[in-house]
């Protein structure tokens, strides 16, 4: 896949997305392709995005052609885990040096990737370009193509180089891959009429593995996981189910619109938070795909699922009533984890409607009441604000705002990435509740708050 | 003489190696109010980022001039430009820490001509030392980034300090702490250096910043380290003290700047080498409380430690002794590591480490290799033990030998914002924490 900037346009202007395809001119948003911002720019870059795509493929070796910095600085970072290889986590880098950057790096490129063949033989690699090699105009394309003749192996050429753009462009450069060279190379052994791929769900803390059972329950079959949990094999063999199901994501939306014209498979978006959202969740897709014992199953299911749940959370929602939050995140997740939050009886008074969708927005407003702030944007001095402001009792937001609730000495939730808990499916929403119930009532509050005897003396 | 050998490999294998930059931005992270700005695109900063988060567990402040491909190509000018218009305006710093990257470095951005051309353009920011320095991510690693840092950090001019200058001594100390030493570290150095009766001018202090701590306020810019007023400061130190082989440099520098003397500490950790360290205060500190009569004084509770550190050391040699221990960590301090371990009688079985270093001829064993994890999975079959980040967590399961952390990244421990390991103190943890490890495994 050659990188043109007719690609990029196409990519930030995906008509699958509904930052683009629900707005006229007048009221278009550019969050897409808006510019990061020098001096205040803080999230990650294009590569970082591809890798948090395409990483989670456990078998596959990841081969990042660029200086120490991209590979040397994150690799084995990634929460995402696996039911079966390690290889995914290992890190694999040319680490190209000044000579390289005079003489080229396609050599160097070359040779690495017949290294890694040789000691650790996947069955595909990863190539990922970035800044420096693309700027010295290694041709990665060329390169992986005779890799791929001379090893046969696949070895794929990611053209993600950081300065692109942001981390969902590289997402969506990273699925673009995944079409071009992996899905529809081979075929599954059978298929059935249940067959579905989940799409842009990284397995991050397990998470798919709360959800693949209720699933399996209902006679559900998930064909291709991509990429949480995924053997490359399954991913090329994604072309063959009834339905995608995009999983809180608008990053692989290319994926799932591409898929539909090529293969004519329909998709739908969906959420694994919350009891309504995973409800809606399994009936969407049976509705989907299946006849009326399926639906049947479904109902069958939510309803024994949702009676076990209110006695798991009984106690919960009784220590947690009322309890006030910020949520501060991305995209879908800033109503579907509201909404998971409100089945527990909990107040949200402040959400972001950072990178969301115009219907993202209206979901937002509807669960907000007519109190609640919609931060619009925000950095840690914001979101201090609106804390005290709505006298908050906590902050539910990615790891990067971890250590800004810590040292504000508020209860903290990480909701992102890099968490250890899952909270997917309705496993997932009692680890919530029992995460939430451990964060507010800690002792630790009282401790960090309390002035010194020294300091209560008034001179 | 130890051989140096290269792995001849076209790929890094789980890297050993961080980036220059980042090491530079940790050396900056050193120094009070400041912010340092990554000139490079957006994710270089954002790796830099995460990986001293999750080290430290704390926010750090880190900028980025957010280079395109269409501002790479046209030069990055007007982006560092407006990165720093934007850092005054919302972090208020009193220095800023200008490094470059990889992308910056290969297109070739005229820095000194960037910057006298924003210079002139904006006196209102006459008052803001930017500290620059150059790092290219394809040449060494962290430590030679930590340490062109402290070079640049010493090399700037910060003005005249408004204090006024009597000529009185203050009795000050210049103490220049390479990458070899964590927070905990530096605080342990600084008590020690007061308790001679010297003023420690510690660059970079990361003790004061990201040593863990609780503040009232949050911070857009590091809490803490060495002030501007400090470094301002700086000539009217009796002696400079480089802690590490990579401060050579910067200790040069001062050198030729103001004509302080300097010695070379290439190592904290041992009884020899803490011994020579608080024999050279005790000079220093006679020097001038004594008037030229020599009567060198160790403070009492030195020599209580001392003490407790033969202790120490005869308690955990029947542990450590003919242990067989494989190392891969940067070279100062694979240098201080590897040479306390031989001092216990431990073998080193195999070392690797990152990058070129005039004091890897030095280490007390015959060969090591400049490579990555799995030059050091290769090598270290059959050890006792493994020391290196938490990267190396993976083949350690794997070989199925202890490992004992240090370095960075350090992900999966609590406390290294305190954790102290050089000084007498600090060596009787290091001893007592390779002892537990093996008395609990059963050897």
């Amino acid at each position: 896949m050659k990188l043109t900037k007719g690609k990029i346009a196409d990519l930030l202007n995906e008509p699958g997305c509904e930052h683009n395809h629900k707005k006229g001119e007048q009221g278009k948003n550019k969050a897409c392709t808006q510019q990061a911002k020098p001096g205040a720019a803080q999230g990650g870059c294009a590569f970082d995005g591809a890798s948090i795509a395409l990483v989670p493929i456990t078998d596959a070796a990841h081969l990042v052609h660029g200086p120490i910095a991209c590979a040397g600085n994150s690799w084995g970072s990634r929460g995402s885990l696996s039911s079966g290889a390690t290889t995914y986590k290992m890190g694999f880098t040319t680490d190209i040096s000044e000579n390289d950057i005079i003489f080229g790096g396609e050599k160097r490129l070359y040779k690495g990737i017949s290294q890694v063949i040789k000691r650790y033989n996947p069955p595909a690699i990863f190539v990922y370009s970035t800044c420096v090699t693309a700027l010295i105009g290694d041709d990665l394309d060329a390169v992986c193509e005779a890799a791929t003749k001379k090893f046969e192996t696949p070895i794929i050429p990611v053209n993600s180089p950081g300065f692109v753009g942001s981390k969902n462009l590289g997402n969506r450069l990273a699925g673009e891959s995944l079409l071009d060279y992996v899905v529809g190379t081979a075929e599954p052994e059978y298929t059935t009429p249940y067959d579905i791929n989940l799409i842009g769900e990284y397995n991050v803390a397990g998470e798919v593995w709360s959800v693949l059972p209720l699933f399996e329950k209902v006679g559900i079959r998930v064909l291709s996981k991509i990429t949480g949990d995924a053997t490359f094999e399954e991913i090329r063999y994604a072309h063959r189910a009834k339905l995608n199901v995009m999983i809180c994501s608008k990053a692989l939306i290319n994926m799932g619109r591409k898929m539909e014209e090529r293969y004519g498979i329909p998709y739908i978006e969906e959420s694994f938070y919350g009891v309504e959202d995973m409800n809606r969740c399994l009936r969407n897709i049976a509705q989907k795909i299946g006849d009326e014992a399926l639906q049947q199953r479904v109902e069958t299911v939510i309803a024994e699922e949702t009676a076990k749940l209110d006695i798991a959370l009984a106690p919960y929602r009784a220590r947690l009533k009322d309890k006030r939050m910020v949520l501060y995140t991305g995209g879908v997740k800033s109503w579907s984890v509201m909404s998971a939050a409100q089945d527990l009886g909990m107040k949200v008074v402040a959400t972001s409607t950072k990178k969301s969708t115009e219907e993202d927005k209206a979901k937002i407003k509807k669960l907000l009441g007519k109190d609640g702030i919609a931060l619009a944007k925000g950095n840690a001095k914001e979101i201090l604000k609106v804390i005290a402001k709505t006298k908050a009792d906590m902050l539910v937001a990615g790891g990067r705002n971890q250590y800004t609730a810590l040292k504000a000495r508020i209860p903290f939730l990480d909701i992102n990435q890099e968490r250890h808990t899952p909270y997917a499916g309705y496993d997932g929403l009692v680890e919530m509740a029992k995460e939430f119930d451990r964060a507010l009532h800690s002792p630790i509050w009282q401790q960090v708050q309390q002035p010194a005897p020294w300091e209560t003396v008034s001179s | 003489m130890t051989t140096i050998t290269r792995n001849k490999k076209s790929v890094a294998v789980n890297p050993l190696k961080q980036s220059p930059p980042l090491g530079a931005a940790l050396a900056f992270l050193g120094l009070k109010g400041i912010v340092p700005l990554f000139h490079g695109s957006q994710g270089c900063t954002a790796f830099a980022k995460v990986l001293l988060v999750r080290h430290f567990r704390e926010a750090i402040p880190l900028a980025t001039t957010a280079m395109t491909e269409v501002t790479t190509i046209l030069g990055g000018e007007e982006n560092i430009e407006q990165a720093l218009l934007t850092l005054v305006e919302s972090a208020k710093p009193d220095l800023i820490g200008l490094l470059t990257t990889g992308l910056t470095e290969t297109r070739g951005d005229d820095m000194d001509g960037i910057l006298k051309s924003i210079r002139k353009r904006h006196p209102e920011l006459d008052y803001l030392p930017i500290i620059f320095v150059s790092t290219p991510d394809y040449k060494g690693g962290l430590q030679d980034g930590f340490a062109a840092a402290v070079n640049s950090i010493v090399a700037t001019d910060y003005g005249q300090s408004v204090e006024t200058y009597r000529g009185q001594s203050l009795q000050q100390v210049t103490i220049l702490a390479g990458s070899l030493l964590a927070p905990g570290d530096g605080s342990e150095i600084k008590e020690i250096v007061e308790a001679f009766g010297l003023k420690p001018l510690v660059i970079p202090d990361l003790s004061e910043s990201v040593d863990g701590h609780l503040d009232d306020d949050y911070n857009s810019k590091t809490p803490g380290g060495t002030s501007k007023e400090q470094l301002q400061q700086l000539e009217r130190s009796l002696f400079t003290i480089a802690i590490g082989e990579s401060m050579r440099p910067a200790a040069s520098t001062l050198k030729e700047k103001f004509g302080t003397n300097y010695q070379i500490i290439p190592r904290l950790t041992g009884l020899g080498a803490v011994d020579n360290f608080l024999w050279l205060l005790a000079q220093i500190s006679n020097y001038k409380a004594n008037n030229w009569q020599f009567k060198p004084q160790i403070p009492e509770k030195y020599l209580r430690q001392r003490r407790q550190l033969q202790d120490a050391i005869l308690d955990t040699h029947f542990y450590l002794g003919g242990k067989k221990i494989s190392l891969a960590l940067e070279p100062d301090l694979l240098y201080q590591t590897s040479w306390l371990l031989k001092e216990m009688g431990a073998e080193i079985q195999a070392a690797v480490t990152t990058t070129k270093s005039p004091i890897l001829k030095e280490l007390p064993f015959e060969n090591v290799t400049i490579g990555d994890l799995e030059d050091l999975e290769d090598l270290a079959t059959g050890s006792d033990l493994i020391i290196t980040n938490s990267q190396g967590k993976g083949l350690a399961k794997k070989l199925n030998i202890p490992l004992y952390r240090m370095g960075y990244p350090i992900y999966d421990r609590l406390g290294n914002g305190s954790r102290c390991l050089v000084g007498y103190k600090g060596s009787m943890q290091f001893l007592f924490d390779l002892g537990n490890i093996f008395i609990e495994i059963g050897h």
